[in-house]
């Protein structure tokens, strides 16, 4: 049943900087925060007008404050007086407008991160079962973390700045124009031809940013897995392998690294060097000129004209450098974006989970809990029938296969009446835990229909449906917390009693209460500080506190060594009593009570009955249980 | 400073760069002061002097230092970015490599995740820091010592303004930093918890989805995130204040500078201060105010990567605690085993011994079974064995050699251990297997998967050999993933093999016929089964009884049933249940 990897399809080309990323990502950053952006862009605005003016009032200061009373005898101060309490209220207004703007930048940048990981992780939780099969652990932390985070720049640092730049840019234009249009165009087409230049630059940077981005996901990848299966690797001291594997994707984000940064390192000074050539060129063009008395262009308009070509070419350098950032984000945001471009898991359920009561012999929906539920279920013609949860199963004929091609179940029909245990044996890869993936609906069904109390379950909501359903796994997941925290997982608002009962059901208790801290004590990294089979205990106290109408286990026994198997089976079995149960297991003790058997091979079901029956039919399950079948 | 020393060791191949990057640097700097100068004259000499010849020549030295500054860049971008890159190379890997030299008992103690966190953001970090160390650390006190001396040069009277301004301004600049570094030392700590969970939500999701739980998820990562979001708004709205106050500072300077200035100028009569050089002064002013800046942006990111840098350190620092004598014995005699008075506890405290007087003497060739409940000490007995961890007491010998004389690789080769909590990896069946013998052939891959009954199930893949296993073995069952880590295993050809609980997924049947397989086709190789099935070890030459981590019994099946309380318990529990071998 090996499942085929297969790509989750995603718009475009995965890895590349994608069309529209920039526009999408400036509407959600225009989405939340409009009135914050007008604060910001006003602000920005009047900053760069103070700078502005305070820079030609220095120019007056100097003319017409300090000139007219040198080697006078007695000078008069009071205009340089005026013109110094005029500049300084103008550098706070500046100031206070920088702050200002820098302020309500932090919350912007900071918030459109956190609202991009939060969507990006809601968004996850409805991903298929199959997207996290078929995708790396540590890239996928690697978009939250690193991805996301070259927005941060971006938002809080070069676009304001770049906004600065233009405004800049255009203010002084003007002034270049009022002085002389001629030589404008002449700088024009010279800062033309730098962002031409350093463009080129810019492109190359960018394609290796993309590789950087997409390198530290595959090393963080790599580390993850390594790292988790560090204690194998020594086991095979396959440490020099290892070492090897490492070095070559460490490699290669090196190359990627080495090559985005050069080009981006180079970009400011080639620009600020053309910036330097500019001057000299207009220096050399406008005396020409003026020597010539063309286009009567004076020597003192030149010069004035000069000092504004150097205040040109400052913001260009100064947006030039920003485009790296602006790169580095682009590339970021477009692993996320792609991320979040996943097809979710479908869900057209319309029929709910509800608690009801009985009222003169008839079933009504209520708020309150009153453990008793029910499938609402509305109808076409808008009527709504409560149906009362039960837990039957019919499984209708069904066909399955992982990848479309390889068909892993054929033509599987079974039923469970309310109550029943129902156990699946037979070999590994038969197509006992596929049936339970197809129940939940971790995958969906190709042919044939699933009901649960004779709704088919594509009509029910996937919570609802899996609500009622109680599954304990072979690999047991536990999460950082306390032990209470990870029994009362499935229902967090079950009572510390409660808790205590379910881990005393499946006979936890005792080790649970030998632990310093009791029920207090914190799990971290799955639970590693407990053996195998204490964790198997704790996954099914959780499903006990959960409380389900049917109970999927799917090999919940086989890390419990047997004689503490014993001890629980009393818990076990009130676990089960009362509730439809599907279970799967190796060894046939733990089904030899169930309702009905299923013995599977090659996706199909070859034979079904009690333990007499299958006994009395003397095939394949005899075989096994006598031990003289050799399966496979 | 240590740390700075410890981590420097990574530089290596790179230093040439990285030596190369600040004198490039300082030359570029050094045109960028020249440059304006050159400028000036221009402007002075050649265009209000109307003197052609002289601003084509300076238009051509200007030329030529630009393209010399441009050259100086160029070297100092590229030696530049490989030196970071490459530093942030040689980093990764010297951890990775220390990671590989630790033991079971180190890896215990860092977690995995913390781990992880260490060899990727935290090198991140470090980088940006190294980065900017290297292009900033001639630019900016070379840029402030320039300028200042020019300044002076001008008139020192007027330059006492810096006097007043700087300390003010660096006091300011020392406040902002103490507000801020707490919270972003903090930050740290918050980003290894929104990893967390993304982690295990990540590798838990069928347990999120079958126990409906995605709002809980949500609620726990959107409070990371909210964690976050807090204090990085913080530290930004504290370091938000940065840029006024150099405004500030630049404001208040150039008032005083004209100030003053203008005091000098009409009191001396522009004897003592020209205009033009109140100007220039100005110009002067700005650029030490902008090495300022550079310092605190450099400030700030060493105190950003202070803490990555401390928690790489102490992997570096971490001393593998197994370690190997020099003259180590290079080859495993025989597969016997014996343990003498053997007492181990994790911690090396006395009251929390997990085994007790482990007497146990293992002919090679046996085949050995061991019985018992979960937390009686099975597994940590058998990790004894080929050292994952050093006994606490006692005296542990394979092939009559303590296993403390050997070669790690040697013992570790000659040991197989099929652990319980079991790893596949990315890659091809092939390649899994091959871990076991990286030399062999694929009939001798082949040859292991039969043994192992994973050759039937493999066979009906599409790709056979090929098929790809993902992360973690997702995409085989349990069972095959457990046939395919004994595979592994047996590749070695080891004088021992340990399975731990490695069949408990397996079908009774199957188990059985790898029983016989491995009893058949290498009689000479020890054996030690840990299982919980009787039917798994019924067979072997002698079992163990564990038992609250001492051995409670040993006996061949018949004289445990007979001797043993524990034993016989488990035993008419799984027949009474009918097992299938019962």
């Amino acid at each position: 049943m090996a499942k085929k990897k297969q790509n989750i399809p995603s718009k475009g080309q995965p890895g590349a900087i994608h069309k529209g990323t920039f526009k999408r990502l400036l509407k959600i950053i225009w989405n939340d925060y409009k009135p914050q952006l007008i604060i910001v862009i006003i602000f920005i605005i009047i900053n760069s007008i103070t700078g502005a003016i305070l820079t030609s009032l220095l120019k007056d200061l100097i003319d017409n404050c300090i000139l007219p009373i040198v080697g006078k005898e007695n000078p008069d101060f009071t205009n340089l007086i005026q013109y110094s309490i005029f500049f300084a209220g103008i550098a706070i207004t500046g100031i206070i407008a920088s702050l200002v703007s820098n302020w309500t930048l932090v919350r912007v940048s900071q918030g459109t991160q956190r609202k991009i990981r939060n969507a990006l992780f809601n968004k996850m939780q409805s991903f298929p079962i199959k997207f996290f099969d078929t995708h790396k652990h540590g890239d996928i932390m690697s978009v939250y973390t690193n991805d996301v985070d070259t927005l941060e720049e971006m938002i809080g640092r070069s676009l304001p700045e770049a906004m600065t730049s233009i405004i800049t840019i255009i203010s002084i234009l003007v002034a270049m124009i009022i002085q002389s249009p001629l030589l404008t165009v002449f700088v024009v087409v010279f800062s033309l031809l730098t962002i031409f230049v350093t463009k080129g630059f810019a492109q190359r940077s960018g394609k290796h940013f993309i590789g950087q981005q997409k390198s530290i996901g595959k090393v963080n990848g790599f580390i993850e897995e390594m790292l988790n299966g560090q204690k194998v690797i020594k086991v095979f001291t396959h440490e020099e392998q290892s070492k090897k594997d490492f070095d070559k994707v460490n490699e290669e984000l090196f190359e990627n690294m080495n090559q985005a940064n050069k080009y981006a390192n180079l970009m400011m000074p080639v620009a600020h060097n053309m910036g330097n050539i500019q001057y000299v060129a207009i220096a050399a063009i406008g005396t020409l000129l003026a020597l010539t008395g063309n286009l009567a262009l004076t020597v003192g308009t030149l010069v004035a004209f000069l000092q504004l070509t150097r205040q040109f070419t400052r913001p260009i350098d100064q947006s030039m450098m920003q485009i790296n950032s602006i790169i580095r984000a682009m590339a970021g945001a477009s692993r996320v974006f792609e991320m979040m471009d996943i097809e979710e898991e479908k869900d057209e359920g319309y029929v709910t989970l509800v608690n009801v009561k009985e009222v003169n012999g008839e079933l009504v929906e209520c708020e309150e809990k009153t453990g008793r539920w029910a499938w609402k279920h509305p109808h076409h013609n808008g009527t709504t029938e409560l149906v009362e949860l039960k837990g039957r199963i019919d499984v209708e004929d069904i066909n399955f296969s992982y990848d479309g091609e390889k068909e892993v179940l054929h033509h599987i029909s079974l039923y469970a009446k309310p109550g029943q245990k129902i156990a699946f044996v037979g070999a590994t890869g038969a197509g006992k835990t596929t049936i339970t993936n197809l129940i939940n609906r971790f995958y969906e069904v190709d042919d044939g229909k699933i009901r649960y109390d004779g709704i088919n379950i594509t009509k029910i909501k996937k919570a609802d449906l899996r609500k009622s359903l109680g599954v304990v796994l072979q690999d047991v997941n536990l999460f950082t917390g306390t032990i209470k925290d990870n029994i009362r997982y499935g229902r967090p608002d079950a009572t510390d009693e409660e808790v205590i009962e379910a881990a005393k059901l499946a006979n936890a208790d005792s080790f649970i209460r030998h632990l310093p801290e009791g029920y207090n004590t914190m799990l971290t990294e799955n639970g590693s500080q407990l053996s195998q089979g204490q964790r198997q205990l704790l996954s099914i106290a959780r499903a006990a506190v959960a409380d389900p109408p049917v109970m999927i286990l799917d090999e919940a026994t086989s890390s419990i060594d047997t004689r503490t198997e014993k001890i629980i089976q009393d818990g076990m079995d009130k676990l089960m009593e009362g509730r439809t149960v599907l279970v799967i297991a190796h060894r046939l003790s733990t089904v030899k009570n169930a309702k009905a058997i299923m013995v599977m091979a090659n996706g199909e079901i070859i034979e079904r009955g009690d333990h007499e029956q299958l006994i009395a039919q003397k095939g394949e399950y005899y075989q096994l249980y006598t031990g003289n079948l050799e399966l496979e | 400073m240590g740390i700075i020393r410890k981590l420097a060791k990574s530089v290596r191949e790179f230093k040439k760069h990285a030596i190369l990057s600040p004198i490039a640097i300082a030359g570029e700097s050094l045109l960028e002061v020249a440059i304006p100068a050159v400028m000036a004259s221009l402007i002075d000499d050649g265009i209000k002097g109307g003197n052609m010849d002289v601003v084509w020549q300076t238009a051509l030295i200007l030329i030529g230092l630009a393209l010399l500054s441009l050259g100086c860049a160029t070297v100092a971008s590229i030696a530049a970015a490989k030196a970071s890159a490459g530093f942030a190379k040689n980093l990764r890997k010297d951890l990775y490599y220390k990671i590989q030299t630790f033991s079971f008992a180190n890896i215990d103690k860092f977690s995995t995740s913390s781990l992880i966190t260490r060899l990727t953001t935290d090198v991140t970090y470090i980088q940006m820091a190294f980065q900017m160390i290297i292009r900033g650390a001639v630019r900016a006190p070379f840029m402030f010592v320039s300028a200042l001396i020019f300044a002076l040069r001008i008139n020192a009277q007027v330059a006492l303004v810096f006097v007043v301004v700087l300390p003010l301004l660096i006091l300011a600049l020392i406040i902002m930093a103490r507000l801020a570094i707490p919270i972003i030392q903090r930050v740290f700590k918050r980003y290894d918890k929104l990893n967390n969970v993304v982690e295990e939500n990540v590798s838990a999701i069928r347990v999120v989805k079958s126990f409906v739980s995605e709002k809980q998820e949500k609620k726990k990562f959107a409070d990371a995130s909210q964690n976050i979001f807090k204090d990085f708004s913080k530290v930004g709205k504290i370091t938000a204040g940065i840029s006024p106050i150099m405004q500030s500072a630049v404001y208040i300077t150039m008032l005083l500078i004209c100030w003053f200035g203008a005091k000098v100028i009409v009191e001396s009569n522009e004897t003592a201060l020209t205009t033009g050089q109140l100007m220039t002064m100005l110009t002067y002013a700005i650029q030490i105010l902008t090495s300022l800046m550079m310092f605190s942006l450099m400030f700030v990111m060493i105190i950003m990567s202070e803490a990555s840098a401390k928690r790489v350190c102490e992997i570096l620092d971490e001393k593998p605690d197994i370690t190997v004598p020099e003259k180590p014995v290079k080859e495993v005699k025989d597969g016997s085993i014996d343990f003498e008075n053997v007492s181990f506890s994790y911690i090396n405290d006395k009251d929390k011994e997990c085994l007790t007087d482990i007497d146990l003497h293992i002919k090679s060739g046996e085949t050995i079974g061991i019985i018992g409940g979960t937390g009686t000490g099975k597994t940590t007995l058998v990790s004894l064995i080929s050292r994952l961890y050093d006994i606490t007491e006692g005296s542990l010998k394979v092939g009559g050699v303590e296993v403390k004389e050997y070669a790690l690789k040697t013992l570790r080769d000659a040991v197989s251990v099929v652990l319980q909590k079991n790893v596949l990896f990315t890659g091809t069946i092939t390649e899994n297997i091959k871990w076991g013998d990286e030399n062999a052939t694929q009939e001798e891959v082949e040859r292991v998967c039969k043994l192992a009954q994973a050759d039937s199930f493999i066979t009906k893949f599409p790709d056979k050999y090929d098929t790809k296993i993902e992360e973690g073995g997702s995409n085989v069952s349990g069972g095959q993933k457990q046939r395919l880590c004994i595979a592994r295993a047996l590749l070695k050809k080891p004088k021992i093999l340990i399975l731990d609980d490695s069949t408990s997924a397996v079908d009774t049947k199957t188990d059985r016929l790898i029983q016989d397989a491995l009893k058949h086709e290498i009689p000479e190789t020890t054996k030690i089964i840990i299982a919980q099935r009787i039917s798994s070890v019924e067979d072997c030459d002698r079992i163990i009884v564990m038992d609250d981590g001492k051995i409670d019994g040993i006996g061949t099946h018949d004289e445990l049933v007979k001797n043993n309380k524990i034993y016989r318990e488990v035993y008419d529990s799984q027949m009474k249940g009918s097992d299938i071998n019962g």
